[in-house]
């Protein structure tokens, strides 16, 4: 079972976290900050694979953005990178080939996907046309709701930030 | 939600962290004016105002308000408005708030809505949350929502992994009814429904394998029918031209929880299978992308793992073993990494045993070449566990190398693997001491006390070493700089067998004696004391240099030391040496007696530092236990430590008890007080040639009083309840339930924990040790059996304590336990159930000899007497029950009051025994009780009643 998944930049800004074991605020981010310098400090050819305490860290880069995941021992650490790999696609067809930006400023969508691909931190759909499918018919419903509202926010009619 | 972008860019555009904080507070200042406002707001701005606040909160901010709004938007019918409060619920609420009961009724709202959306909302929200309150209320609503011929795949995946999330917060939920059902989603037409559920029936399998048997062969097949495949079937299944890799992962997992199959076509169809992953991987790539073999690859190291568990088809094992060696020359560095880590499971194996070994040399090349540490670790950890007697000095050799220039994080690791396979496979002892005395000189900073207490207790118990050992010490000790660790070992080895080569005038005793003293002064105190010791050894072996050991004795600079211990050791070894016979000194600073054989603890301490390799240690000892008893020490048949109590040697044997771990070496009654418990080496070692007096000699904690109040609460109640019984629950909170199963014999008892974890988590750094109070740590010796640091969610733990009564004791051992669940430190301290009565055999006797001994205890000390208000049933049957549970007997036809209770035992300690009578009599009218004590022991008595008392 995936315990968490963590993007950040190459700057060590978090872009996204899940957590799919509980832990506190505090030891959420002390994790955090444990393993983006541990990753960060890592060369570009060695091993993705990292014994850390009882977990297995499995990371990834693509472009600016890491995505490091903590496994357990008897996880399968090659098809963890395929579980990357598959959610970077989904991002990539979703957005439009994907880049840091689109996570940051469309964060809920990122995680809305993250849940229709993982749940409780296993696998729960590998079809990459399922989750798009999961995700237009959610986005269908987001435009019917929000049409109206946008064009009295156009207006002036709501106070906005 | 434009508002939300542009805040977002805003934030981008703060040129320095005080520029953000100020737009931030900005911000969360104008969001709770609008949610205390008048003006109600709509869905929609309620949305935006909670994402935004979850931005905030996920920049690393903290949020403390705006929960109730979250809440709200659940129970809106608009599906984005719900859909952010349930992300902001999901990522921001804790399982303990308040708000919780109506997070959960929102979601039952939802799950029974018929709407598949919000059914998914509602599921993905509990499986992200998963608090034991929602598996408490959720129990019924979601399993059914699983089985349901209604329910749309989509829902059915979801409900799977939810329900699997319950299960972990909550194990003891019951699948009952529903097993057959959820066994078959195996057989689901819909890929995405099979590959949720394979994760769940893993989960179920694990806690119940007998009910979910079933699985087995349906998991067969529906691998069978994936691996035979081709790529084009499973369509969107397949990845990067793997046919549907995450479900092949999942079954070949879940089959591990199984062993082979027993019905021969099924296994058939498994070897079959794992054939076809072995084949494939020896077929070209269809493609060049990573993506294509790493999938590829993540079944087949999944096979191979199979293959491993099965341990039982020697044909697959060795193509296992040949694959994975083609791996450790990949041009991956991800595959060698793999390969090496599978090949130390295969290494266990009877079979593969030897078929790793002749990849020995690339282990090897790989150690020294590889770029990245974790894979040069994982080449260490390898080359440990190929290692027999057949290659051994070769890879120790190489590791002593390595050692040299090795980096600092695998360091200590590899000095405990060097340790350890110096002394399992040593054939010639001088070898495994040449090993240690290099590694120490190698790597001295990371030879932990462990290794070299361990070198020492194998010089000391072979003769056939000793002066080897003396004279190599002595060599190494010439190198101008030598590590401190060397000088321990050096000081310890010469003051036992320095007189073993006296005889040579380059290591006469006054040049061993003035060898040693030059390092003196560069080490620390601990060192210097057990310099001391030497010192005083050697006046022993000696007495030619006793002048010159007593003026050093007596300086000014160890006389009036600012450090305790060494004045007070100056001092006594001047008195004893100046005073004492040459008779008195020989007894007293006699050579160390051999040490009681024990596993070693160098091994030990390898597990608490790395307990993932626990299992593959395991297997690797009972294997070679099979194949060479003769690695052990001792085994030559050297006299173990003579029991001082001869009445405690026959039911020593009986029970199978260690009592040699407790003896200190040098005669007990002699020894000063200190911690004796065995597991604490250096009691053994440096505790043992000081002589009464001392204390406990270097570095032995002082045991700490706990007092009542620094127990766990309801610790005193518990034990209480095991006065008059053996078996039962010691302590059960939310995480942890400690079971007790005892037996005793004469003054011997074995208490046994059991340790459960009812969480579906790992405990971590779960650690326990025991305190004596106050007296208690020279009445009783009680010797624990280490346990893993690591405990699997759900797992039972045993333990075993072997307790020996030295003489009578009133207060119970302290139990300590502390472990990490969750991320948080649990501390537990409890009283461990062992009292004297424990120690008390029943004696049945006559109304004669009852009395006449009654009346022989007639002195007021030796009697204890307490009236006292019944505080539970009268019954007599119940009563009488009570007092066997005790430990004595219940004497009939004794007293002329048949409503009254008379019982006798003899309560056994080390070196005496203590005959009880007891008389205990009901009054049922008014409830109340008299007991009387009697016993050669004044303090006795006293005990016995008081615990008594407390449970009637």
């Amino acid at each position: 079972m995936m315990q968490f998944m963590l993007l950040f930049s190459r700057q060590g800004k978090l872009r996204l976290q899940k957590w799919f074991v509980a832990h506190t605020d505090k030891v959420k981010k002390k994790i955090t900050r444990e393993l983006v310098t541990l990753v960060l400090g890592r060369k570009p050819k060695m091993c993705s694979f990292l014994e850390w305490k009882d977990l297995k860290v499995v990371y990834k880069r693509y472009a600016s953005l890491y995505f490091c995941c903590a496994i357990e021992p008897e996880d399968n650490e090659l098809l963890t990178l395929e579980i990357i790999h598959r959610y970077v696609e989904l991002l990539d067809k979703y957005f439009g080939s994907v880049c840091e930006l689109d996570i940051i400023f469309n964060f809920e969508k990122a995680y809305f996907m993250l849940d229709e691909f993982l749940l409780g931190g296993e696998v729960q759909e590998t079809s990459k046309k399922n989750v798009l499918k999961a995700i237009a018919a959610q986005d269908l419903l987001q435009e019917e709701n929000d049409e109206p509202k946008s064009i009295l926010e156009e207006m002036g009619f709501t106070v906005s930030s | 939600m434009r508002g939300l972008a542009v805040f977002i860019s805003d934030i981008r555009n703060c040129k320095s962290k005080e520029a953000e904080i100020k737009r931030i507070n900005k911000e969360l200042a104008n969001i709770r004016s609008k949610f205390k406002g008048d003006k109600t707001l709509d869905g929609y701005q309620k949305k935006k105002y909670v994402c935004k606040l979850l931005f905030i909160f996920l920049l690393g901010h903290d949020i403390d308000f705006g929960h109730m709004e979250a809440v709200n938007l659940l129970s809106s019918n608009k599906y984005t408005e719900k859909q952010i409060g349930y992300l902001f619920i999901s990522v921001l609420i804790s399982a303990s708030s308040d708000l919780m009961k109506l997070v959960i009724q929102c979601i039952r709202n939802d799950l029974v809505s018929r709407n598949p959306i919000h059914i998914t909302l509602a599921l993905q929200c509990v499986a992200n949350i998963g608090s034991r309150e929602m598996a408490e209320s959720l129990s019924i609503d979601i399993p059914s929502l699983l089985v349901s011929g209604d329910t749309i795949d989509s829902v059915k995946q979801s409900a799977a992994l939810t329900l699997l999330r319950l299960l972990r917060t909550a194990p003891e939920l019951q699948m009952g009814e529903w097993t057959s059902r959820i066994i078959h989603l195996l057989n689901d037409q819909h890929m995405g429904v099979v590959t949720s559920a394979a994760s769940l029936i893993e989960a179920l399998v694990k806690k119940n394998p007998e009910e979910y048997k079933g699985c087995v062969s349906l998991a067969v097949s529906r691998l069978s029918r994936i691996v035979t495949s081709s790529y084009t079937d499973l369509q969107d299944y397949t990845y990067y031209f793997v046919p549907a890799p995450w479900l092949s992962v999942k079954l070949l997992r879940l089959l591990q929880n199984y062993p082979p199959p027993e019905d021969p076509s099924v296994r058939t169809r498994l070897t079959e299978c794992l054939e076809t992953i072995l084949n494939k991987a020896q077929e070209p790539p269809k493609s060049k992308k990573v993506q294509h073999s790493n999938a590829k690859n993540a079944v087949l190291f999944e096979a191979i793992n199979l293959i491993i568990h099965m341990d039982s088809d020697p044909n697959l094992l060795v193509r296992a073993c040949n694959q994975l060696g083609q791996f450790l020359q990949h041009k991956e560095t991800n595959l060698r990494y793999l390969a090496l880590e599978s090949m130390c499971l295969l290494a266990t194996s009877e079979f593969s045993h030897e078929a790793v070994k002749k990849h020995q040399d690339t282990v090897i090349t790989a150690l020294k070449t590889e770029r990245d540490v974790s894979v040069r670790q994982r080449a260490v950890d390898l080359l440990y566990a190929m290692c027999d007697r057949t290659n051994a000095e070769e890879i120790v050799g190489e590791m002593l190398e390595y050692l040299e220039t090795a980096d600092y994080s695998i360091r200590e690791e590899m000095v405990l693997k060097v340790a350890i396979l110096a002394e399992k496979y040593a054939v010639d002892y001088t070898w495994y001491v040449d090993v240690i005395l290099n590694l120490i000189r190698i790597a001295g900073d990371y030879v932990s006390e462990e290794v070299w207490y361990r070198v020492i207790q194998i010089v000391i118990n072979r003769d056939d070493v000793q002066g080897y050992a003396a004279k190599t010490v002595f060599e190494a000790l010439q190198a101008p700089a030598c590590h401190e660790n060397m000088v321990k070992v050096g000081g310890y080895i010469l003051g036992e067998f320095g007189n073993l080569i006296a005889g040579d005038p380059r290591s006469s005793p006054i040049v061993q004696f003035q060898l040693l003293h030059s390092k003196y002064h560069l080490c620390s105190p601990s060192t210097r004391g057990l310099l001391l010791s030497t010192y005083i050894k050697f006046i022993n072996l000696f007495p030619e240099i006793k002048p010159q050991i007593q003026e050093i004795l007596g300086s000014k600079n160890n006389m009036r030391n600012p450090d305790v211990e060494l004045q007070q050791r100056s001092i006594e070894y001047l008195q004893l040496s100046s005073k004492a016979t040459a008779d008195v000194l020989a007894t007293v600073l006699e050579e160390m007696p051999p040490f009681p054989e024990r596993e070693s603890s160098i091994l030990a301490k390898l597990k608490k530092k790395k307990p993932s390799s626990v299992a593959e240690t395991a297997i690797e000892t009972t294997k070679e236990h099979k194949a060479m008893p003769a690695a052990q020490i001792n085994s030559d048949g050297q006299p173990t430590l003579q029991i001082s109590s001869p009445s405690s040697a026959g039911s020593a044997d009986l029970l199978g008890l260690d009592i040699g771990g407790m003896s200190a070496p040098v005669d007990s009654s002699s020894s000063g007080g200190g911690g004796q418990s065995a597991s604490d080496l250096l009691v053994d070692i440096l505790g043992g040639p000081v002589p009464g007096g001392i204390g406990g000699g270097v570095g032995v904690g002082t045991t700490n009083g706990l007092d009542s109040s620094g127990l766990t609460v309801g610790a005193e109640e518990n034990f209480l309840k095991f006065i008059t019984k053996l078996n039962g629950v010691l302590y059960e909170n939310d995480l942890l339930q400690i079971g007790v199963k005892a037996e005793y014999r004469q003054n011997l008892g074995r208490v046994g924990l059991f340790y459960g974890n009812k969480t579906s988590f790992q405990f971590t750094q779960f650690t326990t040790s025991i305190s004596c109070p106050g007296q208690l740590s020279t009445q009783i010796n009680v010797t624990e059996k280490p346990v893993d640091t690591v405990m699997e969610g759900g797992a039972q733990v045993q333990q075993m304590y072997n307790i020996e009564c030295i003489s009578e004791f009133t207060e119970a051992p302290i139990l300590n336990i502390s472990f990490i669940s969750s991320g948080s430190n649990q501390k537990l301290h409890l009283k461990l159930p062992v009292s004297i009565n424990r120690f008390m055999e029943a004696t049945e006797m006559n109304a004669d000899s009852f009395f006449t001994r009654w009346k022989a205890l007639s002195q007021p000390e030796q009697e204890c007497q307490k009236i006292f208000k019944a505080t539970s049933s009268q019954d007599t049957e119940l009563t009488k029950a009570k007092i066997l549970g005790f430990g004595s007997s219940v004497l009939e036809g004794i007293d002329p009051n048949p409503d009254n209770f008379v019982s006798a035992g003899v309560i056994h300690t080390r070196n005496q025994q203590t005959g009880v009578l007891i008389r205990l009599e009901p009054n049922k009218q008014v409830e109340m009780y008299r007991l009387t004590v009697r016993s050669t022991k004044g303090s006795v008595a006293q005990t016995i009643c008081e615990f008594l008392e407390t449970q009637f």
